[in-house]
């Protein structure tokens, strides 16, 4: 616990501090610049026009399929970790299996890609 | 003749700001001494005190340095881009422009903040927060020189890769708070690229892991000292020649590639592409947020430079292990290699166009994500092989 206090707690001051660092940084123009509002200046931008509607509109599938596959790949990676690092100590039987689990994911991502999830066009 | 002049007003004593005035200096006294008290009773009796407050100057000296190294190297970026298109660059503020940064943070200071009536107010103004800060908190455990980390964690490298990912938070919060369509359009782009690239920076990160066997990034800086194919030659003091960036080369490359998209650096910078998005998510932002924005940007860039370092450019190790290069402290070694990065960053945005976004995707998931993973596998299998662990 000691240990853990040790390595940590600077972490925890080191976001402290740089939280102070933004938070002054934001407040700072609105205590000391001059402040005039209107309409015109609080209305979203729409090259000139008046927004046509909200913009909380429909957008591409794809940004969705986008993330979706970022996730599979984000914990292929996270469980990658601790095996990188232990690569030294799992031996044969450790190192297999991490080529038989990759070997898994990548017929995955062919199957990906022959369905065109990977297409933007 | 009547004099038409209106009376002067009675001068009137006006007690109120006097007052005023005098409570708040007993308030501040009062303060004052509370604070004093608490401040001695911390140093005598407690045992935790003095170190966080070393911990909390470290800190702040980290982070000045780097804010005030970031300035800098802004108007380096700045130059490096006109010299390329023969201008001059920022060259009126200061000799040679040098305050130049300075001066813009004046005025982003003195701008006036805008919050468009139609956004998510709190969000709005929490995204540019988040993103500055969680690119500052990178820092915290990036070894300037040897045993100069804020928090040597063993858990280093995950600790940045982890919130170098939280930033697509500030990006998609600061386009949606906003409302508008461009910054909408924008953060969408803009976060599906990052964690695009995030995948294949994800697997680079894995093949130096597991070279080194250590996630600790000073573990990461002595193996590169202490071994490798100097070593294996039988020239130990050609440090050069044991950093990553030659066993390891294709993957800096992809490293170097993939932090470009990963910061929206051009050619990359899809998000912020003028010509279609005027500025992508950032469109609805001025004043201090907005500086937020870049300088969270920026920050992130600087990490990006300085992990290329530490993971593939030995960190603060001189290139030769003999007298006059050993003599250079660490530090001057590690900020150099991330100036030099930092230049290679600054010649990309100047010489290379802009890429299309379906290019953009084309190249991240279809030529990264399998050279990386195949690299994860043949390092491994080399590894296993050979048996040429550290």
């Amino acid at each position: 616990m000691q240990n853990l206090l040790v390595d940590y707690l600077p972490l925890v001051l080191f976001i402290g501090l740089s939280a102070v660092i933004g938070l002054a940084l934001m407040i700072a123009p609105f205590v000391v610049a001059h402040q005039n509002p209107d309409p015109e200046k609080l209305s979203a931008y729409e090259c000139g026009f008046n927004a046509f509607d909200d913009a909380r509109m429909k957008f591409d599938v794809r940004f969705y399929l986008v993330a979706i596959l970022f996730i599979i790949f984000d914990l292929e990676v996270a469980f990658l970790f601790p095996w990188a690092v232990a690569l030294k100590d799992v031996g044969a039987f450790g190192f297999w299996s991490m080529m038989v689990f990759l070997g898994v994911l990548t017929i995955g991502f062919v199957y990906e890609w022959r369905k065109g999830a990977l297409e933007w066009d | 003749m009547v004099d038409i002049t209106p009376n002067a007003p009675k001068k009137k004593t006006n007690w109120m700001p006097m007052i005023l005035g005098g409570l708040a200096l007993v308030m501040l006294a009062a303060v004052a001494w509370v604070a004093v008290v608490v401040l001695k009773y911390l140093w005598v009796e407690t045992t935790w005190f003095i170190p966080a407050l070393i911990v909390v100057i470290k800190s702040l000296a980290l982070l000045v340095a780097l804010l005030v190294i970031i300035a800098f190297f802004l108007l380096a970026d700045r130059k490096i881009w006109a010299a390329v298109q023969l201008r001059r660059g920022p060259n009126v503020v200061g000799p040679f422009g040098l305050l130049q940064s300075f001066a813009d943070l004046l005025k982003f200071v003195l701008k006036e903040p805008v919050i468009p009536a139609t956004s998510d107010k709190v969000l709005f103004l929490l995204a540019p927060l988040l993103t500055c800060i969680l690119a500052l908190a990178a820092w915290a455990v990036v070894p300037v020189a040897e045993g100069w980390a804020i928090a040597d964690i063993n858990v280093g490298v995950l600790y940045v890769f982890a919130i170098s990912s939280l930033g697509v938070y500030g990006v998609i919060i600061g386009g949606w708070a906003s409302n508008s369509k461009y910054p909408f359009l924008g953060a969408l782009r803009s976060a599906a690229q990052m964690v695009s690239y995030e995948v294949s920076i994800g697997f680079v990160i894995i093949t130096v892991l597991m070279v080194v066997g250590s996630l600790n990034l000073t573990d990461i800086v002595l193996a590169q000292k202490n071994s490798g194919i100097a070593h294996m030659l039988g020239v130990p003091w050609f440090t050069m020649l044991n950093w990553f960036f030659i066993p390891l080369f294709p993957m800096f490359v992809i490293f170097f590639i993939s932090a470009l998209a990963e910061t929206n650096r051009p050619p990359f910078d899809l998000p912020e592409a003028e010509s279609e998005l005027v500025a992508g998510f950032m469109s609805e932002y001025g004043s201090t947020p907005y500086l937020l924005f870049m300088l969270g940007e920026y920050v992130a860039i600087m990490t990006m430079c300085a992990l290329t370092t530490i993971l593939f450019l030995g960190g603060w190790t001189p290139p030769l292990s003999i007298p006059p290069f050993t003599w250079v402290p660490g530090v001057v070694w590690f900020v150099g290699k991330v100036g030099f990065v930092f230049f290679m960053f600054a010649m990309v945005k100047a010489m290379v166009p802009r890429y299309r976004y379906d290019q953009l995707m084309r190249l991240g998931w279809k030529v990264f994500l399998p050279l990386s993973l195949a690299a994860v596998v043949i390092v491994a299998g080399v590894l296993q092989l050979t048996g040429w662990y550290r």
